[in-house]
């Protein structure tokens, strides 16, 4: 029946999707990428009279992208390093103990996501100016880190919950210790859906701009912010797209990890399927 | 190798009295059933022996030490699981090897003894296997492997073939009886099937309740079940209300002379020990229906108030449907208050 369904009907449901899809996401990406490889492009033609490498030469030989480069990468690695180290144990008691406030606490990481962001942010740089954070990395590793608190908790929470308990104890039974078990059994089993949380949050971290703009700047200048300030104030739109198109690249590499994850099974197991 | 006792263990969680005020010494190498239905503290009593729970009352001591509140990592007890528990990021061998490497053994050793233990439990060179590719009875045979490699004092059973199918189930159980005779393992064997505690159990322990309603070798557990609890839980068993009047049980018609005071009483009596002879007239009962299982025949019956009762005979020919009998019970006990008032000599036989 639902066979003859699809033969009968056209899905416009479906062919809708496809084409805001295309429109708001692949279009775009498209031309993009085609303006980054162009070295002529002038109105009303509608393909580049002339394609080269001319404004990667450019825009690789700028100290200020390399800087910046530089910047996010080691903002979003500390962000996510540190990140990990306190949301992990936090997730874990979260999902195994019992305390006074602990739904309250919970959910009090969505209020961070709940109310509009940017207001939010002012407010915090009111108070890290006073604390001479302002325009430091630190600064910013801070603002970046509470942005990755809510899945860095709540996804690990989910993933600890759903490991057996019983191999917990197994493990217990044959001598270890509570935190072996925890490092030896509950993180391995946990594995698989954590790494998608941390993948998150360095992706998440990296493409981040506002916190980093209104805390870092101008002396914390992350590749999305320069490319953000190279489309403000450049007539020449090829710097920003050179430099989107170099900022696909954690995405891809993030997509590509998360793939051999799901292909290997190990995702669904993670998430207790 | 070692003693488990057990003084006056109380496990209460918030409203339940999971375990209540439970004693129990099991001897070196002995191997016990606790039997009883579910909910009756089998697993929460075993838990505490194994350090997963802590007693709200009582002492546990192994060989004397007191481990009531040891943590399991400390206690020289083995923990098999119904859901075997195994880890599955780990290939078999790991999961055997992990309990050894934390022990800081040689890796010479370690492999030694994996390989030892795999063949005892009839799964030699299964050590690459991933836990995942094993069906549920290696599964549960890998588990027992990874308890007996540590070489505790005590061994935990959690009805560990309570997923499997009949047949391997019983292959299992034999196995495990085969292990424990040979290592001389005293061994606890949690089970809701009392044809495994028969099978297995040197004592059984039958539970009810969180307390023990009988504590006994298999074959006086069989045949003077201390309660109408155990009578009915233990093999087949009719059990009739009624009353005890000059010696005699009366029950719409059926009569059994016994001696006894007056009184209500429950008369028990085992399919295989009601004898049935045809009746002249409208006899004590009727025969309800006759099931021929080939090596004997179950015969249903009908007392006049409609309660069913079961005789177990040699031959299903001799029976009809809706003939009028006699009963005869050859062993019976009658019980009042959940206490035995009466057993026929019968019984011992
Ligand atoms: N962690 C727990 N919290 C609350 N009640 C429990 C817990 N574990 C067991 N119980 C209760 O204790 C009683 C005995 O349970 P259990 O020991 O699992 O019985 P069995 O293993 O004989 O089926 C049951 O009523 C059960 O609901
Ligand atoms: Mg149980």
């Amino acid at each position: 029946m639902a066979r003859a369904l699809i033969e009968k009907r056209t899905d416009w449901t479906g062919i809708g999707f496809a084409a805001v899809l295309t429109i708001v996401i692949i279009f775009p990406l498209l031309v993009v990428g085609t303006w980054a490889f162009t070295n002529v492009w002038r109105y009303p033609s509608v393909i580049p009279q002339e394609f080269g490498l001319k404004f990667w030469q450019q825009t690789l030989a700028r100290a200020d992208v390399w800087s910046s480069i530089t910047t996010s990468l080691s903002l979003s690695v500390t962000v996510t390093l540190l990140s990990c180290v306190i949301c992990l144990p936090a997730a874990y008691a979260f999902a195994r103990m019992e305390f006074p406030a602990r739904n309250l606490l919970f959910f009090s990481f969505l209020a961070g996501h709940a109310f509009p962001k940017f207001g939010l942010l002012v407010a915090i740089a009111g108070i890290f100016l006073q604390l001479n954070l302002i325009a430091t990395f630190w600064g910013v590793v801070l603002i970046q880190l509470v942005g990755t608190l809510l899945f860095m908790i709540w996804i690990p929470v989910a993933a600890f919950q759903s490991v057996d308990r019983r191999m917990e104890e197994a493990a217990r039974d044959v001598g270890a210790k509570p935190f072996r078990v925890f490092w030896s059994i509950t993180l391995p089993q946990a594995g698989p859906t954590i790494a998608a949380a941390v993948l998150l949050s360095f992706v998440g971290t990296f493409y981040e701009t506002e916190g980093a703009w209104l805390i870092g700047a101008p002396q914390i200048r992350t590749l999305p912010v320069l490319m953000i300030s190279f489309i403000n104030n450049q007539p020449v739109i090829q710097y920003g797209a050179v430099l989107s198109v170099i900022l696909w690249v954690p995405s891809f590499a993030a997509l590509l990890f998360a793939r051999r994850i799901i292909s290997s099974g190990s995702f669904a197991r993670g998430f207790g399927g | 190798m070692a003693m488990l006792d057990i003084q006056g263990v109380t496990k209460k969680f918030s409203t339940t009295m999971a375990v209540d005020d439970f004693s129990l010494t099991v001897a070196d190498g002995e191997l016990v059933c606790l039997l009883g239905p579910s909910g009756s503290g089998k697993s929460t009593l075993l838990r505490m022996i194994g350090g997963f729970e802590t007693p709200s009352g009582g002492l546990i001591t192994i060989d004397g030490d007191d481990v009531t509140r040891v943590p399991p990592e400390r206690r020289p007890t083995g923990m098999v699981f119904q859901s075997h528990a195994l880890w599955t990021h780990m290939n078999v061998f790991n999961n055997l090897a992990f309990g050894l490497k934390l022990r800081h053994l040689p890796k010479a050793e370690i492999r030694q003894k994996v390989e030892a233990v795999l063949e005892l439990v009839g799964l030699s060179g299964y050590g690459s296997r991933a836990t995942t590719q094993l069906s549920g009875g290696q599964q549960q045979r890998v588990a027992l492997a990874r308890s007996l490699v540590l070489e505790p004092k005590i061994l935990l059973l959690d009805e560990p073939f309570a997923s499997l199918d009949q047949h391997l189930r019983e292959r299992l159980r034999e196995e495990v009886r085969d292990i424990q005779q040979r290592l001389k393992i005293t061994t606890l064997f949690v089970t809701h099937g009392q044809d495994e505690a028969l099978a297995l159990a040197d004592r059984i322990v039958v539970m009810r309740d969180g307390h023990t309603e009988q504590a006994d070798r298999p074959d006086v557990v069989y045949r003077e079940p201390a309660s109408p609890f155990v009578a009915g839980f233990i093999g087949s068993m009719n059990l009739v209300d009624g009353t005890i009047a000059n010696n005699v049980f009366t029950h719409t018609g059926f009569t059994v002379p016994l001696t006894a005071a007056d009184g209500q009483a429950t008369l028990a009596v085992r399919p295989e020990a009601l004898h049935i002879v045809p009746a002249s007239g409208v006899g004590m009962a009727k025969i309800h229906r006759v099931t021929d299982y080939g090596t004997h025949a179950i015969v249903d019956i009908d007392l006049p108030d409609g309660v069913r009762l079961k005789a177990m005979v040699g031959e299903a020919r001799a029976w009809t449907a809706g003939q009028a009998i006699n009963l005869k019970p050859r062993a019976f006990a009658a019980y009042r208050d959940n206490v035995a008032i009466f057993r026929s000599l019968d019984n011992h036989g």
